[in-house]
């Protein structure tokens, strides 16, 4: 094993040496860095162009060249990498250092979406298949990986941020709303639950009443405007959660499962209070907001063990993800609290959601939450486009995925020998068919850090992406390089690494055979 | 009305099966497949939209090859190009709003925005085919060959593939349509075809690995056939399936990179245009003229979406793996059902 890791990284290598070497040849020879000079009429011109080949070597030609810059970048090995300035004179590496937070604030929550979203959304689908919902489904996941990111942002920008400031006016939702809304949910839950018809013009009547009700009592609250879970809220939410991961996971004759998860939802119910006291306090920081994911996991991890003697793999699951989701609620239950002061604040002034931007600039507030909440409606705007976008891929791989494992003869042994169907589905079939999807995944995250071109120059971020299309429009070729070198090398550490989950998680593939 | 609705059932199961008997009697591999991929009513609905889309695209537009300087035109049919400049149509609320004459309206300058939108089209759509025609022949090439003859051509020729890999397709195209941007929309397509063949590469060579194996090609070998007729006449007929859903794939992948690199200005430079380029223009404009806006996008979202529902089709066609799955309810029927259609 160790072996043929060495062997992939040592091949690695060599591409990337060979690949930055095309590049930035390709690069040095088609773009002109001196052709805004050579038609420039300033009277030191012939000075200014002395000085930047002087600056860049363009005196030197692009192979040897090139050899100057690797061995800049070789200096991560001594521990002081060095790639090149930019036109300007600044640090490439500084740029881009300053660079990949934002990218990354811009992309994961997006990329992470899409994959629970697309996953979850794929396999029912591939559960019921060939029902109304799967043709839906299929429908708009074709549609949404036909959709050029631009347009679809546009289309957010007016409709997810202008119009809903201007509702945000009054924050009462309009009947036509709430009419829309509920056919919708009606659809979507008689969708979900197969049945004879009259069972699905039952739940259809059932989603439809229960969504009009619901957003009634929002509007009646003004709920829009002063959002929030509450203790009960969290507390609901947290049990279901328990209830809900329980029957699905591991079923209710295991009984003690289920009082493990509920004691995971009690404890987030008791924490609520003293909780909310602590991130009020003056000293909030960022790494406080971990608090409840820490505490609850530790109690869901405590709480298996208490309960339960067997089966404590898929127990721990269960747990763990209700303590996750539960801790999640406690968040976003104190950032609908933030709500109301944010919207309030001076310079937001009731407009909440940007159209472009990183962060509001004629926001002034030192309150972490304002602060936290301001970064937050800032990203929403890419995030859905974004997920928009890769949320069809996800589907359509793990519904065939899933499609193809249920073929196979030993999910026949499994139902054959008088398994549930959920076991057979969660067990057998699940586990199996989510392996190719790592591959996916791997180059996803390997793609967080090269950013999002398009999304970056839509919504206005200085990332990665804005970084190399000001490379490129101003032949800019070791900024270029620099953003190269960071997205090449993690698109071939992703290729390995899914290799390498691959060969760990499917015993038939054998790495290095 | 239930009746009829029952009858139609039992026809469509009946059909089903009559294919699959059919599949024991002998259809060819051909017929079978254009069997499954016309049941399929999605993708040959799209296929006639894709193919009407096409000749309206280019016979409204007529076909522009070459370069600015020295070009080679066939005219369309529509009365306005995109150089000429009619008199502005003025409506109540704005400017060049749609009408008889200017069926999409015109843009701020007065330029028909029919003409610029199919003009646009027919970019992306040359774009399409020949990135699918570059980038499928050189990926089922490579792929062929190097699953075929193995050891050190195939050790080479998959690092080759690794290689190009690394670069991403958007840095290439930016780079090169930056460069090259003004050569025409052909030669960038050539370009990013030249590039984007190493997904459909890796599938043909996995083909081929299992393919090469089996009895058909021994048989072949001792009938004295040369490494090239085996290649090309025994099994890539036999890896075609893999091939085609995989172009049509890239060819939806070609349209959409087309249309990003022309919107970040990196593609179809002006003053010719591109369905990215016109988006990008007049993206601002979204609330006073939305016509500007929405056409280009329309189009995009419907030639994308037409491919891929056809390529969804060609893969049922050609992969039995996807074929319905047998649930515990088919069991269950089939088990309580007179077997009549066993005979």
């Amino acid at each position: 094993m160790l072996a043929f890791i060495a062997r992939r990284i040592g091949v690695v290598l060599l591409i990337l040496f060979g690949s930055s070497f095309l590049v930035y040849n390709l690069e040095a020879i088609a773009g002109d860095p001196l052709a805004e000079l050579r038609t420039s009429s300033a009277k030191n011109r012939d000075f200014l162009m002395h000085h930047l080949i002087m600056q860049l070597q363009l005196d030197v030609p692009p192979p040897i060249r090139y050899f100057s810059w690797l061995k800049g970048v070789l200096g991560v090995f001594t521990g002081n990498p060095d790639l090149g300035k930019t036109r300007d004179n600044l640090l490439v590496i500084n740029e881009i250092s300053a660079a990949i937070p934002v990218t990354i604030r811009l992309v994961l929550g997006a990329t992470i979406l899409a994959i629970v979203l697309g996953i979850t959304v794929g396999v029912i689908t591939a559960i019921r298949q060939y029902s109304r919902l799967d043709y839906t489904m299929t429908f708009i996941s074709f549609l949404m990986f036909s959709l050029p990111i631009f347009w679809v942002a546009v289309l957010l920008k007016q409709y997810m941020a202008i119009d809903f400031n201007n509702f945000l006016a009054s924050g009462q939702i309009t009947w036509p709303w709430i009419i829309g809304t509920a056919v919708v949910m009606g659809l979507v839950v008689a969708g979900l639950i197969s049945g004879d018809r009259r069972r699905v013009i039952t739940l259809f009547a059932g989603g439809f009443v229960a969504t009009i009700v619901l957003l009634l009592v929002v509007n009646a609250t003004n709920w829009i405007l002063k959002p929030g879970l509450g203790i009960v809220g969290v507390g609901l939410f947290a049990a279901g959660f328990a209830v809900g991961l329980t029957s699905l996971i591991v079923g209710f004759e295991n009984k003690r499962v289920l009082y493990a998860s509920l004691t995971v939802a009690l404890t987030a119910v008791i924490a609520y209070f003293p909780l909310n006291a602590a991130w009020d306090g003056k000293s909030m920081n960022a790494a406080m907001l971990l608090i409840p994911f820490v505490l609850l996991i530790l109690v869901a991890v405590g709480a298996v063990f208490g309960f339960t003697k067997v089966d404590r793999g898929s127990a721990l699951r269960v747990t763990i993800i209700t303590a996750v989701f539960a801790s999640l609620f406690l968040l976003i239950d104190r950032l609908m609290t933030t709500w109301n002061g944010y919207i309030n604040a001076d310079g937001i002034n009731l407009r909440p959601i940007p159209t472009i931007g990183e962060v509001s600039v004629r926001l002034s507030s030192d309150n972490f939450w304002i602060l936290l909440m301001d970064g937050l409606v800032h990203v929403i705007l890419p995030t859905v486009a974004l997920t928009l976008i890769s949320f069809a891929g996800y589907v359509r791989y793990s519904r065939a995925s899933l499609l193809e494992v249920m073929n196979m003869d030993y999910i026949r042994t499994a139902r054959a020998k008088g398994l549930s169907e959920r076991t057979v589905i969660v067990r057998h079939a699940l586990r199996n068919a989510m392996i190719p999807l790592t591959t996916l995944m791997a180059f996803d995250f390997a793609g967080v850090i090269g950013g999002a071109i398009i999304t970056e120059s839509v919504f206005g971020w200085h990332g990665m992406g804005t970084l190399f299309r000001a490379a490129i429009s101003t032949q800019d070729l070791n900024l270029l390089m620099g953003v190269f070198a960071i997205t090449s090398f993690m698109a071939v550490m992703a290729n390995l690494v899914a290799d390498l989950l691959y060969s760990a998680l499917d015993p038939r593939i054998r790495a290095g055979k | 009305m239930a009746k009829k609705n029952k009858a139609a059932e039992v026809a469509a199961t009946e059909g089903e099966n009559a294919i699959a008997l059919h599949e024991t009697a002998g259809l060819s591999q051909g017929q079978i497949i254009r069997k499954r991929f016309f049941r399929h009513k999605p993708a040959v609905a799209s296929m006639i939209a894709l193919i009407f889309i096409t000749i309206f695209v280019f016979s409204a537009s007529g076909i522009h090859l070459g370069t600015e300087a020295h070009p080679i035109t066939i005219q369309g049919w529509w009365k306005y190009s995109l150089t000429d400049i009619p008199d502005t149509n003025f409506c109540e609320t704005s400017v060049g709003c749609p009408n008889a004459d200017h069926p999409f309206g015109q843009d701020p300058i007065g330029r028909d925005y029919f003409a610029l939108v199919m003009r646009g089209a027919e970019q992306s759509i040359m774009v399409m085919l020949i990135v699918g025609l570059i980038g499928g022949l050189l990926g089922t090439v490579i792929g062929a060959v190097s699953g075929y003859f193995r050891g050190w051509v195939d050790a080479v020729l998959m690092r080759f593939t690794d290689f190009i890999i690394t670069i991403p397709s958007i840095i290439i195209g930016a780079v090169l349509g930056f460069k090259f941007g003004n050569l025409g929309v052909v030669a960038l397509a050539i370009y990013l075809g030249l590039f984007s063949w190493t997904g459909l590469s890796r599938l043909v060579r996995g083909e081929f690995l299992s393919l090469r194996e089996r009895e058909f090609v021994d048989a072949a070998r001792v009938a004295g056939a040369s490494n090239f007729r085996i290649i090309f006449k025994h099994i890539l007929p036999n890896a075609m399936g893999v091939i085609i859903v995989s172009v049509t794939l890239m060819l939806a992948g070609a349209i959409l990179l087309e249309t990003a690199l022309s919107y970040i200005g990196f593609g179809v430079q002006a003053p010719d245009v591109s369905l990215g380029s016109l988006i990008s223009e007049y993206q601002d404009s979204f609330t006073v003229s939305p016509w500007l806006f929405y056409w280009p996008g329309l189009l995009i979202i419907s030639i994308a979406l037409c491919v891929n529902f056809i390529g969804d089709g060609l893969r049922d066609a050609f992969d039995p793996r996807q074929r319905r799955r047998i649930t515990r309810k088919d069991l269950l029927a089939a088990t309580f059902k007179k077997p009549s259609s066993e005979a």
